[in-house]
């Protein structure tokens, strides 16, 4: 029943003699919104496996249900069919302690809404993944201020949320998101509310983190963003529509991003 | 919070005023001497209407009081005081001062539980001397010779000069009269030189102190039936006199004080209540107001754990602070309040630190469902909530 194409990778994968267990492992995933009366399927049976140090770009029009899959994987959400496994575990077994735990040491998320407190600074926002991770203070804060660094805020690590632009508050989510060294990186419209240049700079940033071999996820409206990508799946009504490696992949890179899953599944642009 | 505020400030006044009337009462009972019984003349049993009133009757004399004192017919009884009271205007040159001279024996000092301040009190000799000397009280040596040491000084009253041997200890005021305003004469002298007439033998009460707690109801009975066989009465319902006893006042009082007491627990068991309500609300309102800073913190890897507690702490702290504040609110009014109503407060610090305690409790208690609930939402619900 579900979509032989977007399979492929994963029987593909299975044979790769680079990787083990697959960091991400979504089969026949749905996610069923009861409102009421009416129940939206968000998801509708998806199958996808990403690969440890894989940089994939999620791309769909408004509404096709990208976020609840971001949610579905960074395990903030609960799914209604399918199986999850994450880094070889199921995470329907496990339970709200182990899941903080996977949130907190595994996953830096970047929401499309930022979340960030309002009454804490910049850099209290920054070091609240490593108060559940049992930092010391001290740590707490050098470890901030280096992640707020990185983001190019260190000038703002005593503003609150409100004294800054919308873009500095993006770029603050993504601090918070890298601040713990999460293996697993997901970001939800990180580049949303950036200029050019402030969308040049957070796209560095993924490329570097990515080059540390961190395995980047990213949901995103912009091709040029999609394009940094190594891998561009695209979803439409909660199915994934394709799932292709970028057009430069094979051209620019050796084979570790190159998962052959290159089928090109239907028309979704 | 404010719930809790007022709760805790009631319960702080509350048990202050309890503390307050008790310790008013006690004090005024211990005030008429300990071991304490008072005769007084007329009866309070509806059938003595030929007798009139209580205490309108002068039934009682130096002679009953005499009678009491003796240690063969009463064994019991420690010592006797009659008192035979007039209202008189004490003359010192141009000072003029109206107070009550109490006519009394030399054992009225240990009866009433008093002391002296200075000199000495009347004695067996004065009595018998019918001597003009006075013991006064504090109050009015200050009306009759201001700063000046009382002792040794004279006043006149009715024409007869009194020398000043002794001023009492201050011991303040009961309900009805000012224990440091009169002056106590030998009761001889009062009969027979500032009274005289008919009524001079005649005593307002007689004071018995028994011989010890215990033997209190033993000097009761004794002096019923010493009275009772002087007086000619042969049924003790038909007497004369009544006899009541500190031990009955003590009792009337406390139980009084303690209806008082439980009224006023239950008034502030209720405001307690009511803030506690209100600190549920407040946790509930803050819940719902942070569910997405809950989520967020759940997202960022918060165990249930850690939410439950960050909010038991915030409950904790809610208490706290309105326990702190409410106890500012009722030591306050504790000092306020007396100006306007005729009552002693008494702040006990056992009040006050129980009063905290228990705001601490109900923040606990009622900071836990609110945050079970928080720590309850799964952290994408609570982020999306808008
Ligand atoms: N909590 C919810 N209850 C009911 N329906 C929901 C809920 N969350 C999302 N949906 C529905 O699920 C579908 C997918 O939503 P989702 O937020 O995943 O879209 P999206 O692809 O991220 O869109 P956008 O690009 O606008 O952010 C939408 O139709 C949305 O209305
Ligand atoms: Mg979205």
């Amino acid at each position: 029943m579900h979509a032989a194409p977007t399979s492929a990778p994963r029987g593909v994968g299975v044979g790769d003699p680079t990787d083990s267990v697959p960091v991400i492992d979504l089969h026949g995933v749905a996610k069923i919104y009861a409102t009421g009366a009416l129940s939206v399927r968000a998801l509708d049976g998806v199958t996808l496996r990403i690969d440890e140090g894989e940089y994939v770009a999620i791309m769909g029009p408004s509404g096709s249900g990208k976020s609840t899959l971001m949610h579905i994987i960074g395990c903030l959400d609960v799914l209604s069919e399918g199986a999850y496994h994450l880094a070889g575990e199921d995470v329907s077994e496990l339970d709200e302690v182990d899941l903080a735990q996977i949130r907190n040491r595994r996953i830096g998320f970047v929401f499309q809404q930022f979340h960030l407190l309002p009454s804490l600074t910049a850099w209290k926002n920054v070091e609240l993944p490593m108060i559940y991770a049992g930092l010391s203070k001290g740590a707490r804060r050098a470890k901030a201020i280096e992640a707020l660094r990185r983001v190019g805020l260190d000038d703002r690590v005593d503003h609150k949320p409100g004294e800054l632009s919308g873009g500095q508050q993006q770029r603050v989510a993504v601090a918070r998101a890298l601040v713990g060294d999460p293996a697993l990186i997901l970001a939800d419209e990180p580049t949303g509310n950036l200029d050019s240049t402030a969308t040049e700079d957070a796209l560095g940033l993924f490329d570097e983190l990515h080059d540390q071999g961190r395995t980047i996820v990213l949901i995103t409206h912009e091709l040029e963003v999609a394009e940094r990508a190594r891998r561009i799946v695209r979803v439409r009504d909660g199915r994934i529509t394709s799932d292709s490696a970028h057009p430069d992949v094979g051209r620019d890179l050796v084979p570790v991003g190159a998962r052959p899953g290159a089928h090109q599944a239907g028309a979704g642009t | 919070m404010l719930g809790i505020l007022i709760g805790i400030a009631a319960v702080i006044l509350t048990a202050g005023l309890g503390l307050g009337s008790q310790q008013q009462v006690g004090a005024q009972i211990s005030a008429l001497g300990s071991n304490l019984l008072i005769v007084s003349p007329g009866s309070t049993t509806s059938t003595a209407g030929i007798r009139g009133g209580f205490g309108s009757a002068s039934t009682l004399t130096t002679a009953d009081a005499a009678a009491l004192a003796s240690k063969v017919a009463a064994p019991d009884i420690g010592a006797v005081a009659g008192v035979k009271t007039t209202s008189l205007s004490l003359t010192n040159g141009s000072t003029n001062w109206t107070t009550s001279v109490v006519g009394t024996s030399e054992s009225w000092l240990t009866v009433r539980s008093r002391t002296l301040a200075g000199g000495r009190f009347i004695t067996a000799a004065d009595n018998a001397d019918q001597a003009p000397v006075a013991v006064i009280g504090s109050s009015t040596a200050t009306q009759l010779y201001g700063s000046t040491d009382a002792v040794g000084q004279t006043f006149t009253a009715n024409g007869i000069e009194f020398t000043v041997v002794g001023v009492l200890a201050t011991a303040g005021s009961d309900s009805t009269t000012n224990l440091d305003d009169q002056a106590i004469v030998p009761i001889s002298t009062e009969a027979n030189r500032l009274v005289g007439g008919t009524s001079k033998n005649s005593v307002s009460t007689i004071y018995i102190q028994a011989a010890s707690a215990g033997q209190l109801s033993a000097a009761d009975q004794e002096a019923t039936s010493l009275l009772l066989q002087l007086h000619n009465i042969s049924a003790s319902s038909s007497a004369d006199f009544t006899i009541s006893s500190q031990e009955a006042l003590l009792s009337t009082a406390t139980s009084v004080s303690k209806t008082l007491t439980v009224l006023l627990t239950g008034i502030a068991a209720l405001s307690l209540l009511v803030g506690g309500i209100g600190v549920m609300n407040i946790m509930l309102v803050s819940v719902s107001e942070r569910t997405r800073e809950i989520g967020l913190r759940k997202a960022l890897g918060a165990p249930p754990g850690a939410i439950r507690r960050q909010f038991l702490v915030e409950a904790t702290i809610l208490g706290l602070a309105g326990g702190l504040l409410g106890a500012a609110l009722g030591i306050a009014g504790a000092k306020v309040l007396p100006h306007f109503i005729s009552t002693v407060l008494v702040v006990s610090p056992l009040a006050v630190g129980g009063s905290i305690a228990i705001a601490v409790a109900i923040g606990v208690i009622f900071g836990v469902y609110p945050a079970a609930r928080a720590a309850r939402l799964a952290p994408i619900d609570a982020l999306r909530s808008e």
